[in-house]
Parts: C-alpha cells; structure tokens; sequence
C-alpha cells in the first residue's frame, strides 16, 4: 500500500511522522514516570513504526499515473479492518464489565481493572474506535462511489484514517492508566482533545475536496448525512473541551465551564454526539448501502429532505432531556422535552423511508443475510428513537433516570442499529472493496445475524426489566410513608437480569468473531471478481475532467 | 442526464438522478407524517403555554400554571411530611419503651427501620448487623459505649470520633509507636490480654509480666480485671467479641499503633424519629433474626 503512493507523499508522510515523533518524545521527557509520559511513549512508537516502514519502501518505483483513473480503496481496507479490530477490542472490554456487574469479584485488584476504568474503556472502543473507523472507512467508499470521483488526494485519507486511530487508543489506554477529565463520551484530555480536533478539520476538508470534484450534478443524501455529521461533531467536541491545562508536561486540564453550565454543556454534546455521530453518520451509512444492496430506489426523496432537516434542527435543543429534575432551571428542561417529541416524527419518517424502500425487495430481505442486517438496523432505528422521545418526556424520565432502562435504551441504539448497520455494510462493503465475488460464507453470516438479533433483544430485554423494576423499587413507600426498600434491596434484585444481559452480550460478542473470521476468510480465499465498472465515470460511461486528477 | 422514469412497481417517478446505481422516487410525504408533525408541534405549543419555557433577555416565560420544580418539590416534601405527621409525633415524644409497649408504633418501625439500616448502616455494621473487622458487631451481647436505651440513641446522635461538638471521643494509644512499651513488651502484654478471655494459655514466666505491664498500661481505661468501661469506650477483653480481632498479629498491631473508630454522627442527618426506629431496630428487632 506504501507503495501506491507517490514519492512526494512517502516523503510528506516521514516529515509528518518524523513531527509526530518529537512531540511524542517531548512528552515522554516531561511526563517521565507519570502516566502522560507513557502516552508521549506511545506517539513517538507509533511514529516511529510507520516512519520506519514508509522509510524501507521510500525508494520503491512510482506507481502508474493510470491508478488515478480508479477510485482509492486502500484506506477503505485498512479502516474496515481497524473497525472489526475495536468491534472486538470494545465487545470484549463491555463484556467483561457486563460479568463483572453480575459477579463484582470478577477482577483483579488493581487500579487498571476497576470499573470506573474499565467502562470508558468499553464505551470509547465501540462508539469511537468500532463506530468512529466504519464511519471514516464507509464515509470514504461512498463519497467516491456517489460523486463517481478518487478521493481528493493520497496523503490527507490515510492522515484522518491514522490520526484518528492515535486519539483513539490515546484515550482507550488513557482511561485505564486514570487520565481521565470526567465528561463522559469526552473523557480524553486535552492534548488528545487537540489532535483531534486538527485530524478532523482534515477530514472535514477531504469531504469538501471530493464533493467539489464530483461528476454529478446533485449530493447524494448520503453525502448530506455524512457532512452533518463531520460538521457538526467538530463543532461539539471543540465547546465541550474547551479546557486550560495544568501544565504543558502533564495530563490534568480544567475545563472552562462550570457549575451547571458545564452539565448543559456536557449534555449538549453528549445527546449530539448520539445525533450527529451514532445517528446522522449511520443514516448516510444505510442510505447507500441499503437501496444499493436492495437494488431499488429510494422510496421518497421529498421524506429525506424533511427528515434531514428536521432531524439536525431538532436534535440540537433536545440535550437538555438528560438534566430533568437537576438544578438545570424548568425552562432549559421544557424546552429540551419538547424538541425531543417533535424530534419523533423525523426520525420515524427517516425510518418508514429506508423501510419502504424495501417494497418489491422483500424477497431479498428474506433469503440474503446482509440486507436483512439493514432492515433490522432500520427496525431498531425506529424502536430506539421512539424510546428516546418517550423517555425524554419529564414524568417517564423521573421513573427511567438513573436506572438500567437508560442502559438498555442506549444498548437498543448502539447493538441494534449502528452495530447491526456496520456489519450489514461491511458484508456489502468487503467484496466490492477487495473485488470478490462475494462474502466467503453466507451460512457464516446467517449464524452471525441470529446471534446479533438474538443478543441486542435478550440485552435490551434483561435491561427493560432490571431498569423498570429498580425503578418501581425506589419510589416504593410503606403505608406509613416511608421507602420500602433501601438501595442494595434494589441492587441484589437487579442480579438475574444482569446475568442475563451478560447471556445477550457474549451471543453478540460471539457474532462478531464470526463475522471477523468470515472477513479474514473472504480477502484470503473468496473467488476474485472483476467489476469492470467500479471506476469514477460520467453517468454517459466516459471518464471526466472533473472526476480525476490532472495527470 | 436528467431522464425521470417511473417505478413499474409504485407508479411514482423517479427525481431523475442517479448515484451509482441508486435512484430516487419523488413521492409525496405520506399524509400521516403531516398529521403526526401537527400533533406533535401542537403538543408542544401547549406545553409552552402552561409551564416555564422560552428565555427573555432577562427572565423566561413563566407559563399559565405558574409552577416551577423547586416549588414543586418543596410541596412535595411538606405533603410528605404531613402524611407522616401524625406518628412520626408521637416517636419524637414519647421513650424507647412507651414505643415499644405500642404495637402500631411497632409496626411503623419494622416497615421503615430495614430500608433506613440498610441505606444508612449495613455498609459497615453489615446487613444483618453482624459487623466486620473494625466494625462492632451489633447482634452480640457486648457494647463498647452502652446497650442501654439512652447509650445507643446517644451513640446514633453525636458518633465516635465525629465532627459533632458532643461527639464520643476514644482513643487506644500507640503504645509501641510512642515508645512507651518496647515490641517485647508489646508481645508479653498481647499474650496476657489473650490469656483474659482464654484464647491462649502462657506460662507463668509470660502472664506474671504481662499482668504488671497491664496494670501499669491498660487497667485505666479497661479496669483492673479487664472488663472495660462503658463509658470511655474501651472494649470489655475478657469476653469473645473482638472488634479488629484476638490473634497475636493483629492485637500486637492494636497495642503497638493504637486503633481510633470512627462512627458518623446522625443528627442533622436522620431526624430524632429516624434515629429512634434504628435504636430500636438494633436493640430489638435485628437480634430476633439473630
């Protein structure tokens, strides 16, 4: 792959590196011995490693100007590949938080393996190492694919791709060595915060590039989507951490805001985050792969422009619904129950389109395994948004904050649709990308598909219930008028069904190892296939100006 | 390029584009989504009206109910209090055993006393009131400051060692730590105090000094036989309750750096009511599980 790229971009990547490595060991000298000079550690082996490996293929021949003529799919196979990595990194860390809230001697007793560490871990490995890579490696294959144009440039894909990957295990090993700024799905620090927030503009730049170039005269939906959610979760995650470090040579930050602006704040981008990147990122995800695999147009295009629009104006009042009953004032709180109702409506009509697409394919749904996967992902769309709205309305929240129902509301989002969506992309993905005939088993997919279902509903089942009743248990009075139960009555009551939502996560677990062994095998033994027209062309067959770079 | 076509299988027709292979069909927006947009922006506007809403410049909309949540809760909580008013009375005024001579009292506390214990006291004293290494046990029949009445519902009210003004104070010296006893010593005395409560047998050569140094070091605060005092908190040795434990590491530990408990104080945070139904929780209803 370091090959396919040009001389002048070998030599851009070492300068990058070669940067990237002196910061990393400029941390490591002024956090020697504490855990921020363990992450300079970390940048400057990463560096290091990836310098060296440009270094040794410096020389190599260019590669054929004729490759500009075909879309980039190099970093599409390495993002798909990094994404089943976190799918299993992720799964195996939220499974073992899931035993070990079941059987709590479940640990070691070191500071590393404690809850409070390990969950963060679990959080940001599925959402932003799983989620995060299929949306860049997606994002990629179909803004080429729906703009018939390359990727604008070789070097900037791989500096998103790769950047991104650093933040991430910056914050994953970050929360297990205790750096942690306690905003929850913002737990990283500062630094990694920055470089974040530089790998993003990057990324928001590339989008626009290849746009720009497109061989159509109309943005595909999915492009729309996929903007949304770039533009906005750079302008999220910059408001949210806004934070003046301790000192340049440590981890420790403060942030800017406090009281209960810094909880508006914190929740403005939490509920966006589940806006912006678990739900408009996914919806660009299931707009091209859906209709695309279904083989029939989209049902209606006047449904995704009031579903878009009302999807990203409505979401951005609604963070509020996460502070009701707290000393955020009542008017904040009503304002946030109400755009989250109307919310509904968008978000259901997103869902009645992808689902009605699905008319005069049914047949398929019914006997391919990967489509299926989209149609229950548009399912679940529509159940967890449902259960957004309804929770976000003040009397039901006061029975379902704080309890597991939360859990099993976001576990009915994060396993029924963005986990069950990027498995039925990838299996449409990998073949098109790898030019294979097909996937290497489709029993291997059936088995994975019932496995996922079967999990993400024994899950969100074990939740509805321990949540329910814990919450029943704690508004509970005695005819005198004092509570029923004290906290640990409702804690060992919770114990069945947190055996049983362990049960759920290992089928799920086990569904994603056969769908990584299913991957493995098919880029290894699949039959090869020749798409003779998977190259960016004018709709008329012929390749133009626009779509290609000047050679 | 732009060539609209219609879908055999809907009759609608498509936008006209196509990206990749995918198309588009210009449907109308079913009329259910207009109604259910409608519905729920109506819903909305009403709830605007009633309650706290839109931000001014330097106040908000108030809303027709006229209602805010701190006053909601504050209601809340008196209607509680009132529903309660009418026992929770008769607890603050009247002793342990005018309650205890009560049956409906009674009842009152075996409804409310576990969930109170439970929240409050089980994280040391232990669900059942058992206890654990340096938390006493609850359910035996020795007391470190009193098992009376009044010595427990004190106990609840001020702690030991708390930040009340009144609370109990006790303390074990160091008296390895300070040099007041050298670690022989230390070890001549810890076999003499096992010996009390017939957890060892020394020989003579042992209990002879360590009897001498018990007189001279412990019998101030734990009496001359070893019994204890109520009323300074030091533990009665010569029975089987031990608080931090009776083997010769951990007493050597105890002599050697001294121990200082620590129990919060609960007045402020549980009412008078609240502490007597626990008082009596301790006194009668957890030993009859016992």
């Amino acid at each position: 792959m370091i090959s396919n790229l040009t001389v002048e971009t070998r030599q851009a990547a070492l300068a990058t590196l070669g940067l990237c490595a002196f910061v990393g060991l400029l941390m490591a000298v002024a956090g020697a011995g504490e855990a921020f000079g363990a992450h300079g550690a970390i940048v400057l082996l990463a560096s290091l490693g990836l310098f060296l490996a440009v270094l040794r293929q410096l020389d190599e021949p260019e590669p054929p100007v004729s490759r500009l003529r075909s879309y980039y799919d190099d970093p599409i196979k390495v993002g798909i590949i990094l994404a089943m990595v976190w799918a299993a990194v992720g799964m195996f860390f939220g499974l073992w938080v899931a035993y070990l809230l079941a059987w709590p001697d479940l640990t070691f007793d070191t500071p590393w393996a404690s809850f409070g560490r390990l969950r963060p871990a679990h959080t940001t490995a599925v959402i932003f190492g799983f989620g995060g890579s299929a949306l860049i490696a997606t994002s990629f294959h179909v803004m080429q694919r729906t703009s018939r144009a390359r990727l604008a440039g070789e070097f900037s894909p791989w500096f998103v791709l790769i950047g991104y990957q650093l933040f991430v295990i910056l914050a994953v090993t970050g929360y297990l060595m205790g750096i942690n700024q306690s905003k929850e799905y913002a737990e990283a620090e500062w630094y990694a915060d920055i470089w974040l927030v530089i790998v993003w503009v990057t990324y928001f730049v590339l989008y626009i590039r290849t746009l720009a170039r497109r061989n159509e005269p109309h943005i595909y939906v999915a492009n729309w989507y996929y903007m949304a959610f770039i533009l906005i979760v750079a302008v999220l995650h910059i408001f949210n951490n806004i934070a003046v470090p301790v000192s340049w040579g440590g981890s420790q930050s403060y942030i800017l805001w406090s009281g209960v602006q810094d909880a508006m704040m914190q929740w403005w981008y939490g509920h966006n985050a589940v806006a912006f990147f678990l739900t408009a990122g996914f919806l660009g995800m299931l707009y091209y792969y859906l209709p695309k695999r279904a083989e029939r147009p989209i049902y209606s295009y006047r449904l995704s422009i009031l579903s878009f629009w009302g999807i990203v104006f409505f979401y951005v009042w609604a963070g509020s619904h996460h502070l009701h009953y707290t000393a955020l004032p009542h008017w904040v709180q009503t304002l946030g129950m109400t755009f989250s109702v109307m919310l509904l409506v968008p978000s259901w009509a997103t869902a009645a389109n992808a689902l009605l697409t699905l008319n005069g394919a049914w047949h398929k749904v019914r006997d391919d395994a990967t489509l299926r996967f989209m149609m229950v992902a548009a399912i679940f769309y529509g159940l967890t948004t449902f259960e957004g709205s309804f929770l976000a309305i003040r009397g039901v929240n006061a029975l379902s904050h704080y309890t597991d129902w939360t859990v099993g509301h976001v576990h009915a989002g994060a396993l029924g649709w963005n986990a069950i969506l990027i498995f039925g992309a990838v299996y449409a993905a990998v073949p098109v990308i790898w030019r294979r005939e097909r996937m290497w088993s489709n029993r291997l997919i059936e088995w994975h598909f019932w496995l996922a279902v079967m999990g993400t509903v024994v899950y969100v089942f074990a939740m509805w219930n321990s949540g329910i009743l814990q919450g029943l248990m704690w508004r509970t009075y005695t005819d005198a008028g004092t509570l029923q139960y004290s906290f640990i009555d409702s804690l060992l009551a919770m114990n069945p069904y947190y055996i049983a939502r362990a049960v759920g996560g290992t089928m799920f677990f086990v569904g994603t190892l056969l769908g990584i062994l299913n991957i493995w095998m098919t880029i290894r033994q699949a039959p090869e296939a020749h798409l003779a027209v998977d190259h960016p062309t004018s709709p008329d067959g012929e390749t133009g100006e626009r779509s290609v770079p000047a050679e | 390029m732009s060539v609209k076509e219609r879908d055999p299988l809907t009759g609608h027709q498509t936008t006209g584009h196509e990206w990749n292979g995918i198309t588009e069909l210009n449907t109308r927006v079913p009329r259910a989504i207009w109604w259910f947009i409608g519905i729920t922006h109506v819903w909305a506007l009403i709830m605007w009206l009633l309650l706290p809403a839109w931000p001014l410049i330097t106040t908000y909309t108030k809303g027709l109910l006229g209602i805010d949540q701190t006053q909601l809760v504050a209601a809340e909580v008196e209607a509680g209090d009132r529903y309660r008013a009418h026992w929770v009375a008769r607890f603050d005024a009247e002793s342990l055993d005018e309650i205890r001579a009560d049956e409906t009292l009674m009842e009152i506390v075996r409804g409310a006393a576990p969930a109170l214990w439970g929240d409050n006291c089980a994280v040391c004293h232990a669900t059942g009131g058992t206890g654990g290494p340096g938390f006493p046990n609850l359910v035996d029949a020795a007391w470190i400051w009193g098992g009376s009445d009044e010595a427990v519902l004190e106990t609840l009210r001020v702690g030991i060692n708390s930040q009340h003004p009144e609370t109990r104070f006790g303390q074990m010296l160091a008296f390895g730590e300070t040099g007041i006893l050298s670690r022989d010593e230390v070890r001549t005395v810890a076999s003499y105090v096992q010996s009390l409560s017939g957890l060892a047998d020394p020989p003579a050569e042992v209990v002879e000094p360590g009897a001498a140094l018990f007189a001279e070091n412990c019998t101030s605060c734990h009496g001359e036989s070893g019994e204890g005092m109520t009323e300074l908190g030091a533990p009665n040795l010569t029975d089987d309750a031990w608080i931090y434990g009776g083997e010769s590491a951990t007493l050597f530990e105890t002599i050697h750096d001294g121990r200082q408990g620590w129990m919060p104080a609960w007045e402020g945070r549980l009412t008078g009511a609240e502490r007597k139904m626990l008082a009596l929780y301790v006194l009668d209803i957890l030993p009859e599980g016992e």
